[in-house]
């Protein structure tokens, strides 16, 4: 039995149509399961950054990474396990205020869960809970006995452990490489 | 004042500042403004009108694997664009420059299934080394200029550029053309790493079973010198891929044959006796490699590929190597030790030579009456041809023997679809090298099956009088199909019969010259009369109906398990 294990993978191409498209077909073409997806810029200007959550088996992944790596718009993709980022989600719990209200130990759950509550009507309320999938998956059965109306958990987010920076270095070495071919005259750079 | 002009002439001009010369395509309502345009451009782009989209694909494959120069393709939107699907992912696994211009519907009307729209980058995109979308003129010339840079470098492949209409018709600036030799996110010539590549040499200097596995690679970097200097060095046998073949001459001491599920029985038994194996510009495909578990068990591997997504996609490798082949050939031939491997090479051809004893002389050798046999007249066209002529293949039957008993002199000479098996390939990518390369005897061999795929392109070469030679190796059957069929289902010929048309006489009402070869008696003359045409010319040979392409090594099997008849296995004499 070969160990499938959830890993994160971090993607980061330029910010052009279709990537999205692309990186995913390569997750379809294994027959894998994206569990979550978070897409959006990242800190470098025009770099576009993908993280993604998929269970499997480790040599399968590398082969996903180099084969995402091979699409000419990504930059770079990187293969994560849980031990090698600091991630976090957020989810949202939409309850019937009326239940909420007659709950005496409202306060305890709360506190218990660390949520927050973002909005209160006559009708409903909305608590919101950061933390990882299974501290969001305890207050949502917490909450269940008061009617959930709405619940929804975002993909994961997520930086890496360590000091080292390595999209920024690499796109540092890509330039320096540049600008030592244009000295060469290897080629006439636009 | 600025010049203004429409997308359609700026898209005219960045291709002529591309170097382009030959296009191959289809016109129709969404690509017209283009055609418009292209009208005014004769004297320099000679676009060649095919029958069909598919054909246009597969022209430019076959011009593109002879001149080394991406192939150029215009079609429209909607059923010209998905035709041209089968040849876009047929150049994609077989890494070969593809340009596929492709008209679109008007912006505003993208995504409300309008008349003749298609979502032709969604199809694509899965299958391209690159594809965009352009909706605006003055996009036209990067999009080019990224598409000629993507395509021709790194490890080849087909791009799209899917053009709106109102993009084509659209009035801007005139801008100079510029072209692209750099991209941030894609690196086409990685410099060999120096660790790998010092292992690589002291692996290779102490080898006693070292061999080399020859893929395309070694064709598409112009590594073919270096390869040979690489093996003469190192006294290194070499395999080829089907892909690979003519990387080295056919009559090179080192070349020891074919690899893979219809290979030479040298280099597939060798496989696995081998300590060290050299893998370069190939990327271990199942019908290369057989059952992986029992493949090349004994030796170290050391595999360059300009790719490196190859690297231990399907064979764990020792070292990789990523870098061309020729920069990384040429290094390492430097670097190691010259050797001698006598008795290594010697097994090679001890079992090639049982080979010849055992399989193909008793089919050039059989009696009369048994009909002719595919070695037989590929064996004749090569030895006519003086290994000068450019093969190109179909795919089955046809494509195993043309491919393996075919004698190449020089790069670049065989023409086939190897990783998409694409039947219907034969017909317009042996036009398509012909265009490429009028000088070379260009020779198809193709059989009943595929031959009537992409029949229609027989009036392409019609109406361009471009003398192609094409073969049919004609069994009346599905041969492939119907081999695996006999040996392994039974014998039940699920529809793979087939009741053909006269094909001398559809030659006929194309104004092509063509002869039916019934015995072996008739063939030597009938090639001698098609090599010596100028036109183009067909031969229509009858083939015995069931006769087997061996040695053979069924797929899921060991790649040393190789079959000589459907109930007789090879055992090496030693």
């Amino acid at each position: 039995m070969i160990e499938s294990q959830l890993f994160t993978v971090i993607v980061y191409t330029e910010n052009s149509v279709s990537l999205l498209n692309q990186v995913s077909i390569v997750f379809t073409r294994r027959g894998l399961n994206i569990e979550s997806i978070s897409a959006g810029p990242s800190s470098i200007e025009g770099v576009h950054k993908y993280t993604i959550t998929c269970r499997g088996e480790r040599s399968l992944l590398e082969k996903v990474i180099t084969q995402i790596e091979k699409r000419i718009d990504v930059i770079r993709a990187y293969l994560f396990t849980d031990n090698d980022v600091v991630y976090q989600e957020v989810a949202l719990y939409k309850v019937s205020t009326e239940s909420l209200v007659d709950e005496p130990n409202l306060e305890g759950i709360l506190r218990r869960h660390n949520a927050n509550i973002l909005e209160i009507t006559r009708d409903y309320t909305v608590v919101e809970k950061m933390g990882h999938s299974d501290e969001t998956q305890a207050l949502l059965e917490a909450l269940q006995p008061f009617g959930i109306l709405q619940f929804t958990r975002s993909g994961r987010v997520a930086v890496t452990k360590g000091s080292e920076e390595r999209l920024t270095n690499y796109l540092i070495d890509r330039e320096a490489l540049r600008q030592e071919r244009i000295e060469d005259g290897r080629a006439d750079l636009s | 004042m600025v010049e203004r002009i429409t997308g359609a002439e700026l898209l005219m001009r960045s291709l002529e500042a591309e170097g382009v010369d030959t296009v191959f395509g289809y016109p129709g309502g969404s690509i017209i403004k283009v055609y418009d345009k292209l009208y005014d451009h004769t004297d320099t782009i000679n676009h060649i009108l095919v029958r069909h989209e598919q054909g246009a694909t597969h022209a430019a494959q076959g011009y593109a694997r002879v001149s080394g120069k991406p192939g150029v393709v215009i079609v429209t939107s909607g059923p010209g664009a998905t035709n041209v699907v089968t040849g876009i992912s047929d150049a994609m696994v077989d890494s070969t420059p593809l340009v596929v211009i492709t008209g679109q519907v008007d912006s505003r009307f993208l995504g409300t299934d309008a008349f003749q729209e298609t979502d032709l980058l969604g199809i694509t995109l899965p299958i391209t080394k690159w594809a965009c979308q352009v909706r605006r003129a003055k996009d036209i010339p990067a999009a080019v200029a990224r598409a000629f840079f993507i395509a021709g470098s790194g490890r080849p492949g087909p791009v799209v550029i899917d053009i709106t209409a109102d993009a084509q018709g659209e009035l801007v600036d005139a801008v100079e053309h510029e072209k692209v030799t750099y991209i941030r996110s894609y690196e086409p010539n990685p410099e060999p790493e120096e660790g790998e590549m010092a292992r690589a040499v002291s692996l290779l200097n102490m080898a006693e079973r070292p061999m080399i596995l020859a893929g395309q690679g070694v064709l598409i970097s112009n590594a073919t010198k270096e390869l040979v200097e690489f093996a003469e060095k190192g006294d290194i046998p070499v395999g080829c891929t089907l892909m690979g073949m003519s990387a080295l001459p056919s009559r090179h001491r080192l070349f020891k044959g074919m690899l893979g599920m219809h290979g030479n029985i040298g280099p597939n038994i060798n496989t696995n006796r081998a300590d060290v194996i050299v893998a370069v510009g190939m990327r271990f495909d199942n019908r290369v490699t057989g059952d992986l578990e029992q493949y090349a068990p004994k030796a170290k591997i050391i595999h360059i590929d300009i790719d490196e997504s190859e690297f231990n996609k399907n064979v764990k490798a020792d070292i990789c190597i990523h870098s061309d082949a020729r920069v990384a050939l040429r290094k390492l031939a430097t670097r190691m030790d010259a050797r001698k491997h006598p008795e290594w090479i010697n097994s090679f051809d001890k079992m090639n030579a049982d080979e010849r004893t055992l399989v193909i002389e008793p089919i050039l050798n059989r009696p009369s009456e048994c009909g002719i046999s595919m070695p037989q007249v590929i064996g004749m066209v090569a030895e006519k041809s003086g290994g000068d002529a450019v093969i190109v293949t179909d795919v089955g039957q046809n494509q195993m023997w043309g491919a393996r008993q075919s004698v190449y002199n020089r790069p670049r000479s065989l023409v086939t679809s190897g990783g998409l098996g694409t039947m219907g390939f034969g017909i317009p990518a042996a036009f398509g090298a012909k265009v490429a390369a009028p000088e070379r005897q260009v020779v198809l061999f193709t059989g009943d099956g595929s031959f009537q795929m992409t029949l229609q392109e027989l009036g392409t070469i019609m109406e361009q009088k471009t003398a192609v030679k094409i073969v049919i190796l004609n069994n009346s059957y599905l041969g492939n199909v119907r081999q695996w069929q006999e040996l392994f289902y039974g014998r039940r010929y699920s529809f793979t019969p087939m009741t053909n048309p006269d094909f001398v006489t559809l030659c006929a009402a194309y104004n092509i010259p063509a002869e039916n070869v019934e015995t072996p008696e008739a063939l030597s003359g009938a090639i001698d009369r098609m090599l010596e045409a100028e036109t183009p010319y067909l031969l229509n040979v009858n083939i015995a109906p069931t006769d087997n392409v061996f040695p053979m090594t069924p797929g899921n099997a060991a790649v040393d398990f190789v079959m000589l008849s459907p109930t007789e296995i090879y055992s090496p004499n030693d």
